[in-house]
């Protein structure tokens, strides 16, 4: 039985020129687990993750992966060129350019993006130009297209950035579901309560791992602070933790 | 009478290899431009294109084969633009800016100090039908043959470093080659064309047939195919009227470029101007 984990970061650093933006990061990720990392803008989120893939240099320390390992990346939507002149279908099947030279979608790649759409609840919009799209249904072509790759993790780069509360429920829900079936998922967030709060597992980053644990571990005070650089309140909702900005708590009291 | 007219040009033979060369030379441009008006790379045709007229230049004066001489050159420039561009500091436009004056500044010098040689470095400046050879009709056809065979072997390859260079990375596309392969071709493309069209105006024709083409569909397989049938449509036509109206024939073509790029922008309406969005570098 292998133990040895999908990810493993060890003592990395990464920098932009001669500005660190991560510094001894030590992380590892599990066969099944469901990882979640939070930090402010700046925090170098996105630079683990592009490290991770291998699109961002590391300037020390190593990241080992099976080199077999299909990884599924759902990039940030907002990065995503809305006007390109692809339609859903052309978009899941560009996973398979390595694989294969002919330029026509085949049936059989017609029917399996089909069947990932179909699974995603989304089985009729393979015909339509991305832009055509709902936010909701944009971030599911794109988990789509990660998931056509029947990837051994999946990567996700702010996955409910910019979308509305029930676009994120969605989101949330769609995760749950991947995991429940087994599915390895490390994603990035800066939304500690819509979607932080209910994974298993979360890594405070601001340049260096804060706190890495469940939520109740390290959704407090004191991990907050030293990870945004500003106090914060933690209650308690549902049996969950509830993250409260100090800050705007004190604006709103002052209005008053 | 006036079908005499019409084809009296074609009883010169620089004319019917000029009219071969800019015909396939649009539908290479127009084909190539579709990568370079959705990559957001304009700005590269033109630099590229003054990039290689410091190596044509360099050949005239130095006397070695125009394709040879300023062919390397071209993709030498090519890769040093993708190399520099790299290096994100400095980002693409500074790179296409920093490589190409510097080749279009020797061509210059080289021009000023080996005065003989002007006349052929004024025909690679302006375009020229009456320097066109059956070889440039050779040359033309084998680049396109080459970039067809490399867009058809490599559609999705392309369409995927084009539409989200990152995601096709950790796909296991080889972006940064894919990327070298593609400007090296469009070297290759700007050197065997700029005999008809010239250095000045040969960006025009790597642009406008494609965000033409980009207004009347929203489908990337058809835009490889109607780029290029404007480019080649707008340069035999083009051409033809240059004859006419005794005016140069680059600028004749790209003016008829820019006549169809108004009448589609036109005609397309608001909805489909919409695409424009992404034709914003334009």
């Amino acid at each position: 039985m292998s133990t040895s984990p999908l990810v493993n970061c060890e003592h990395v650093s990464c920098t932009y020129g001669n500005a660190a933006v991560l510094d001894d990061i030590y992380m590892k990720v599990n066969k099944g687990e469901f990882v979640g990392v939070v930090g402010p803008s700046g925090s170098g989120k996105t630079t683990l993750l592009k490290a991770i893939l291998g699109t961002h240099p590391v300037a020390h320390g190593s990241i080992t992966m099976d080199p077999k390992l299909t990884i599924g990346y759902v990039p940030q939507v907002e990065t995503v060129d809305w006007y390109f002149p692809v339609t859903v279908e052309e978009v899941i099947v560009m996973t398979r350019a390595k694989s294969t030279w002919w330029p026509r979608i085949t049936h059989a790649e017609r029917t399996a993006v089909r069947e990932v759409l179909d699974r995603l609840g989304i089985g009729d919009v393979a015909q339509r130009h991305i832009r055509e799209l709902s936010g909701g249904q944009q971030q599911r072509v794109f988990l789509a297209r990660a998931m056509f790759r029947n990837p051994d993790i999946l990567i996700m780069d702010e996955p409910t950035s910019g979308v509305d509360v029930r676009t994120r429920h969605e989101v949330l829900h769609l995760l749950a579901d991947l995991h429940a079936d087994g599915l390895t998922i490390l994603l990035t967030t800066h939304d500690l309560n819509g979607l932080a709060a209910h994974l298993p597992r979360l890594v405070c980053l601001n340049k260096r791992v804060i706190a890495d644990g469940n939520p109740r571990e390290v959704l407090t005070p004191s991990v907050l602070e030293a990870t945004y650089g500003a106090p914060m309140e933690v209650l308690e909702h549902g049996g969950m933790p509830l993250v409260v900005d100090h800050g705007r708590v004190q604006m709103r009291g002052e209005g008053k | 009478m006036l079908a005499i007219d019409i084809f009296e040009p074609y009883g010169f033979q620089f004319f019917r290899h000029g009219l071969v060369v800019a015909s396939v030379a649009g539908a290479l441009c127009g084909l190539l431009g579709v990568f370079v008006v959705l990559r957001g790379m304009s700005y590269i045709g033109h630099g590229l294109s003054h990039a290689v007229f410091g190596g044509a230049a360099a050949s005239a004066v130095i006397g070695i084969n125009f394709f040879i001489g300023a062919g390397i050159w071209g993709i030498v420039s090519g890769v040093l633009i993708a190399r520099v561009a790299r290096r994100r500091v400095l980002g693409a436009d500074a790179a296409i800016g920093v490589v190409t004056t510097a080749s279009f500044a020797l061509g210059l010098a080289l021009m000023n100090r080996y005065g003989q040689a002007s006349k052929s470095i004024e025909a690679v400046l302006f375009g020229s039908v009456l320097g066109v050879k059956f070889a440039d009709i050779v040359a033309v056809t084998v680049v396109a043959l080459i970039a067809l065979a490399i867009i058809v072997a490599w559609y999705r390859k392309l369409l995927f470093s084009t539409f989200d260079p990152d995601v096709a990375q950790v796909s296991g596309v080889n972006v940064s080659f894919v990327e070298m392969v593609l400007l090296s071709l469009l070297s290759l493309t700007i050197l065997v064309t700029m005999r008809v069209i010239g250095t000045l105006l040969i960006s025009a024709l790597l642009v406008i047939p494609a965000a033409a083409a980009r207004m009347t569909t929203n489908s990337f397989s058809k835009l490889l195919w109607i780029s290029p049938l404007i480019g080649a449509v707008t340069c035999f036509v083009g051409m033809n009227l240059s004859y006419h109206l005794d005016t140069s024939a680059s600028a004749t073509i790209i003016l008829l470029d820019a006549l169809v790029f108004i009448v589609v922008y036109t005609v397309a309406g608001t909805r489909n101007r919409m695409k424009m969005a992404s034709l914003g570098h334009v």
